[in-house]
């Protein structure tokens, strides 16, 4: 049935072809591998004419630190962006995804992307897996009807609401928000609260670290910038570094493909080329 | 039973260094606290400047390399061109992405050299690239390699030296993990060529 094959490859989507055997497998006992999830504190404020949105960088694998520099703030429209926290794969092709849908729909109807229509694709997508696609995002965004700032859950929820956490973190930044935040901030003021917000999910969770990323946007454009606070630079330099010496470790064979030539040689044998 | 990651075993790094990169995977093929073979192939040289590192369950990891050597063949074919380094990683992200739902038991990581720069990408089991780190680590020993690495990499190292780095790395790292071992292979890759280095390790 090869045609259905090629017809399933052009059409694109999920391909559920080894669930059945990784169920098998589940019931014989396995457990499953961890995913990367961002442990993650994100925060969004609402200021006088736009919207602030920062995150932390760090990346778990169980309880490893998979990536100490990721990158979680996703843009989804040169106007909107999103801050997520959930499972990292899905996060990073959920929102490539929405990138090119938003893209395509502006090209056809040359009009801005609205907050308000990026909130009702990702929630109509969400909904149908049933919570499965683990992204936790913050969408904040400026457009015709002025600066807006949304949640999105992983089952498909949204809440409108001018200050916004999520994540492990979400908890300790939700204290620096709940007591620090007022109405008509000015845009160095929202900037320094998400900042301080995200601090406290960086020292107080486990799940979170590393540096923090803010994206400011207001009605000019979006102001991004990478690793603005970094708490986990290296404090010392090692006095005398490893030096290995070259051709120290012992090795049985060794061979050498040359590009160019396309020829595979082995190293240490007189001229004897092997196929 | 332990998980399904352990079933068979294996550790894989890669490193980045000046102009080249490398990729070193021990060679032991298990099941569960049984070795099977002590030569199984866990790098594979996807083109001339990619080359890619599995670990995980060995019959994803042999199904996982098939796919990708198909899709890269019918990209020569279609485009009548080479695939770029990052092109096939984000070929790799989304492949893995596909099976969101019933995922391959892998994670892979990406090296090679595009116009001389060094790229290197790790994924977990469902497609999450992180490309940021000078090197990447996977499988069972992977993370005390971690260790190992951080330790003893520094930045834009000379081929010779990074074949050194990672090949002592690696049998650090594979030292302390049960299930990896039983030799390592070491591969550098220049502009010039790729030198495959099979290393003499304690055998166990």
């Amino acid at each position: 049935m090869q045609y259905l094959d090629n017809y399933l490859q052009s059409k694109g989507g999920y391909d559920y072809k080894n669930v059945k055997r990784n169920e098998l497998m589940k019931a014989q006992g396995f457990k499953e591998m961890p995913f990367t999830k961002t442990g993650t504190t994100i925060v969004g404020v609402l200021f006088d004419g736009g919207v602030v949105m920062a995150a932390d960088t760090r990346a778990t694998a169980g309880s490893i630190v998979a990536d100490k520099n990721c990158e979680k703030l996703h843009v989804l429209a040169p106007n909107v962006w999103a801050a997520g926290a959930g499972t990292a794969a899905d996060l990073h092709h959920q929102c490539a995804h929405f990138n090119a849908k938003l893209k395509l729909q502006r090209l056809n109807l040359n009009r801005q992307s609205r907050v308000n229509e990026v909130i009702t694709k990702l929630t109509s997508k969400l909904f149908p897996y049933r919570g499965n696609i683990g992204v936790a995002l913050i969408i904040g965004g400026i457009d015709c009807n002025g600066p807006q700032l949304a949640s999105v859950s992983p089952h498909g929820n949204y809440v409108y609401h001018p200050f916004q956490s999520m994540g492990s973190g979400s908890l300790a930044a939700l204290g620096i928000l709940e007591a620090k935040f007022q109405d008509g901030l000015t845009k160095q003021q929202a900037i320094d609260l998400a900042i301080e917000a995200i601090e406290a999910g960086i020292f107080h969770d486990m799940g979170s670290g590393s540096n923090v990323d803010v994206v400011a946007i207001t009605k000019d454009g979006a102001d991004y910038k990478r690793n603005v606070r970094q708490y986990n630079a290296k404090s010392y330099q090692r006095q005398i570094p490893y030096d290995f010496p070259i051709n120290n470790t012992p090795a049985l064979r060794k061979y050498q493909f040359d590009i160019e030539k396309q020829e595979l040689t082995e190293v240490g044998q007189e001229m004897e080329i092997i196929e | 039973m332990s998980g399904i990651f352990e079933y068979n075993g294996g550790s894989i790094v890669g490193m980045k260094g000046k102009n080249c990169i490398a990729m070193a995977c021990d060679r032991r093929f298990g099941q569960q606290m049984s070795t099977i073979t002590t030569n199984y192939q866990k790098v594979f040289k996807i083109q001339d400047n990619i080359l890619l590192a599995l670990s995980g369950l060995n019959t994803d990891i042999h199904t996982f390399y098939a796919l990708m050597e198909k899709e890269i063949n019918l990209y020569n074919l279609k485009e009548n061109r080479k695939m770029k380094p990052t092109t096939f990683a984000n070929l790799v992200a989304s492949a893995l992405y596909e099976r969101r739902f019933g995922p391959f038991f892998v994670t892979p990581i990406v090296a090679g050299l595009e116009n001389g720069k060094p790229i290197l990408a790790t994924y977990d089991s469902i497609g999450c690239k992180s490309d940021l780190d000078d090197f990447q680590v996977g499988g069972t020993g992977g993370n005390y390699i971690y260790g190992a690495c951080e330790a003893f990499f520094k930045p834009d190292m000379s081929p010779e030296e990074l074949e050194e780095v990672i090949g002592q790395s690696l049998v650090s790292g594979c030292d302390r993990d049960a299930l990896s071992g039983w030799g390592g292979v070491v591969y550098v890759l220049t502009e010039q060529k790729l030198t495959v280095k099979i290393l003499k390790t304690k055998q166990t």
